[in-house]
């Protein structure tokens, strides 16, 4: 019997270097960041950076979506929670400990399929028009689900409280998004800058393109920041990797990975 | 009988070769479909590098596979000891009384809940109020509380299939109840159990809905159990949805096909031994 | 120590098992009924249940539409599987030549345990643009996709199940009615399939309960629209598919209506077993 039990110190010893190895001296550790699918490249990006100069870290990017991200904070899912809006106003209440801070800037681009040659320009009305009324003969609207930031977004400046149609497909994340719309030949969406790509075409807005300068100068009417959120004020590693990604280098990856600098 | 019985046999006849032709054929496609196309992209490269993540749907599987090998050896190692031990219980010890028929009853009724239910239940119990965060860990007890109902059932009845006769002698030769259930039930019922073991394991590869809302997805090489991560079967969803990647994700599928071949070919050879040891044939 | 003390010992540690597993399976039902409490006080079962308008951020937490969608989903799978998989079964069992049997059999059970995301994979690429040009416009997401989906992973489970039972009738039965002079189908409807009818029955309320328990593929090839399902070719949305999309970011009362659609799901598979068990019963006596 005495030989079996001597093998609990050692165990516990083992599962005291597990906890204290995240605490050592300098850089290390491990922190996990996830929410906004709108984020999730862009960090997944300075994550990866951010662990080339700190070889002792490890940096976990998670999806889920903007609410996620809050939530996932809040609750001590996530040690930085990623959102693609601002805080709602029932959130502060909820949780009043959570500081934003804003990493980059994004436009939200209206995207249709590339082989749709007919139309490259819509107005916010026309927009806002699409996709009260939803699927129909002409377009193929596609939504994002309850909770993404994105949407949030979007029904803030282009819905302007009008409620988009049930009627429409409701996916869970930009690529998916994107995804459809670059598969089926009538449909609408909307996906961040960063996703942009030749797989589908971003719409002027009354006019204007959706790109780096339009958002910059505010002629492009649907933008907004992209968010990291800490439980209290940034500190330790996680504060550590948020200076890194408002540092030029960080800045410089978000305008390379599509998105906007906050500098 | 107002039809003429030859007739009707032979519509019949036309109908149930139809039904077994077209039913065949369509699994068959799918399965067939599934591996050609899949089985080009697969490589040593794609087995063994790790998905770049995002929307690139670049890069291969390395990850995907580890996340699944950590959540299988986690979950087994939860729940083969306590589904068996609680089988045990069921088929050796418990008095035929109000409570036994209490937890059979809940095995039964739990063993037909959508898995979905179940990750509401761990996303709110092991990912939030236990904090385990988005992990292998959570994903795993989630899996256990799935495949409890199934391992403890299959476990029963593979113990239950064991003559009676011959715990009575064991139990005629002065053994105790502990040492007839070892030397004598496990042994015989060994085979069946293990069946239901690697049935379990089965179930984890093909499980996606709970792993879904428990495991939080993320692409990288897990380094413990407290790491989130995605399994084979969550890499296929998150490739199939958000990239364009569709030969990736079913290169991914032909290897979990495989993997559900393997388990399959393993089952069936169990259940082959099984049947010959209750028959005293070896 | 003596062999009487291990024994005691074990019979302690089995027992304490038996009661793990039993409060394990208690505790999930506990709460998500707890979970669910909040809405169904602060909302009402009524407003959730038979409220046709899904939009959270607006206060708006009808799950009707979604309900419609599991089960229109379920059934038309149903009605395009179920005869196809007793067909089958009977193809299998009584009429295909030994050696189709010996290499058809095997496949078809290792389509059970195919993981669902691969059928919802196929379903996405094959069915979903099939289905989009058939009805001419939209991304092909839809009802009839879903239904489609379900109804091939349904096959394998009704198909197995059945063709078993059918196995378990005597070959007396059989035999018997064909010296009558019957024919082979005239045995097969009234002597076999009346025979094996409890077994049928277990094999359709197995996979009834999966296909309404079924969510990635659903997520996959449905549309996830909170819509009634009123045009098969249009999208909709399934309970399973709201849970699995929603339940990251909610919070609140939102968080609690999510738990509400799982109690749901909960008592709509309850339902269906209860159906199967109540005609069971009813052909054994």
């Amino acid at each position: 019997m005495k030989g079996k039990w001597s093998v609990l110190p050692v165990i516990g010893l083992f599962l005291a270097a597990l906890v204290l190895g995240g605490c050592g001296q300098g850089l290390s550790g491990a922190i996990t960041v996830g929410g906004s699918t709108t984020v999730q490249p862009l960090a997944a990006k300075w994550a990866e950076a951010f662990e080339a100069n700190n070889p002792e870290v490890e940096i976990t990017v998670q999806g889920g979506g903007s609410s996620a991200g809050v939530k996932g904070c809040a609750q001590g899912t996530f040690d930085i929670g990623a959102a693609s809006r601002e805080l709602k106003a029932s959130e502060t209440s909820d949780y009043p400990d959570l500081v934003v801070t804003h990493v980059a800037a994004d436009g939200v681009a209206i995207v249709i399929n590339p082989s749709n040659n007919i139309i490259s320009d819509l107005t916010l009305e026309e927009i806002k028009g699409i996709f009260a009324t939803g699927s129909n003969d002409t377009w193929t609207v596609i939504n994002r689900e309850e909770g993404s930031g994105t949407r949030e977004v979007f029904e803030k400046k282009v819905m302007a409280g009008m409620e988009v149609a049930s009627n429409s497909e409701f996916l869970p994340s930009n690529g998916a998004v994107k995804q459809k719309v670059a598969a089926t030949a009538n449909a609408i969406g909307y996906i961040s800058l960063g996703y942009v790509d030749s797989s589908v075409k971003a719409l002027n807005i009354d006019g204007v393109a959706c790109n780096e300068a339009n958002c910059v100068d505010g002629s492009y009417p649907v933008t907004r920041y992209l968010n990291f959120i800490t439980k209290g004020e940034p500190e330790g590693l996680g504060k550590e990797f948020i200076d890194f990604c408002l540092s030029q280098e960080g800045q410089e990856l978000a305008v390379e990975e599509g998105y906007i600098s906050v500098k | 009988m107002s039809f003429n019985p030859k007739l009707t046999q032979k519509l019949a006849w036309g109908f149930i070769w139809a039904a077994g032709i077209i039913t065949v054929l369509v699994l068959l496609f799918i399965i067939g479909y599934v591996l050609t196309k899949g089985m080009p992209a697969i490589s040593r490269e794609f087995l063994f590098t790790e998905p770049q993540g995002g929307l690139s749907g670049e890069g291969g599987i390395s990850s995907c596979i580890v996340s699944t090998l950590w959540l299988i050896a986690t979950t087994m190692v939860i729940l083969t000891p306590l589904g068996i031990g609680a089988a045990i219980y069921l088929a050796e010890y418990a008095p035929d009384n109000r409570f036994t028929h209490l937890i059979r009853y809940s095995v039964e009724l739990l063993a037909g809940v959508p898995s979905i239910v179940f990750g509401l239940f761990g996303f709110a119990v092991f990912v939030l109020a236990l904090h385990f965060s988005y992990s292998i860990l959570a994903g795993a007890l989630t899996l256990v509380c799935l495949l409890l109902p199934f391992l403890m059932r299959s476990t029963e009845e593979a113990m239950k299939a064991v003559p009676q006769s011959q715990r009575e002698a064991a139990l005629a030769l002065g053994a105790t109840k502990w040492q007839t259930i070892t030397h004598v039930s496990l042994p015989s019922a060994l085979p069946g159990i293990i069946t239901g073991v690697i049935l379990c394991i089965g179930g984890v590869v093909a499980e996606s809905a709970c792993l879904y809302v428990t495991m939080g997805g993320s692409s990288g090489m897990p380094t413990s159990f407290l790491s989130g991560g995605r399994t084979l079967a969550v890499h296929v969803f998150y490739l199939a949805m958000e990239t364009n990647a569709l030969d990736k994700a079913l290169a991914t599928g032909t290897v979990l096909i495989i993997l559900i071949l393997i388990i399959n070919f393993i089952t069936r050879r169990l259940s082959l031994r099984f049947q010959a040891k209750l028959r005293g044939e070896t | 120590m003596s062999r009487y003390f291990i024994d005691r010992i074990s019979r302690h540690i089995v027992s304490i098992f038996g009661i793990i597993a039993f409060l394990i399976l208690v505790l999930i039902f506990i709460f998500i009924l707890k979970e669910s409490l909040p809405a169904l006080q602060g909302i009402g079962i009524g407003d959730i249940l038979f409220g046709s308008k899904w939009y959270p951020s607006h206060e708006a937490f009808g799950i009707l539409t979604m309900l419609a969608g599991s089960v229109v989903a379920t059934l038309l799978a149903l009605v395009i599987s179920v005869p196809l998989a007793l067909g089958c079964a009977v193809f299998l069992a009584e009429v295909a030549p030994p050696r189709v049997r010996q290499i058809t059999r095997p496949a078809v059970e290792l389509l059970v345990g195919i993981p669902s995301v691969v059928y919802g994979l196929v379903g996405m690429i094959i069915l979903c643009p099939l289905i989009a040009r058939l009805s001419g416009t939209g991304s092909g997401s839809s009802v009839l996709a879903a239904a489609v989906v379900l109804a091939i992973m349904a096959l394998p489970t009704i198909s197995s199940i059945s063709e078993d039972s059918l196995h378990a009738v005597p070959a007396q039965y059989r035999e018997g009615a064909l010296a009558l002079g019957a024919t082979r189908w005239q045995t097969i409807h009234h002597v076999l399939l009346p025979s094996a009818r409890r077994g049928i029955t277990a094999a359709i309320v197995l996979g009834t309960g999966r296909a309404i328990g079924e969510t990635m593929a659903m997520v996959m090839v449905i549309g996830n629209s909170p819509i009634f399902p009123t045009n098969i070719f249009a999208p909709a949305r399934t309970l399973t598919g709201n849970i699995a999309v929603e339940i990251a970011s909610a919070t609140g009362m939102h968080e609690s209506v999510l738990f509400v659609t799982g109690l749901v799901l909960f008592i709509l598979v309850m339902l269906i077993n209860s159906i199967g068990l109540i005609a069971y019963r009813r052909q054994a006596s």
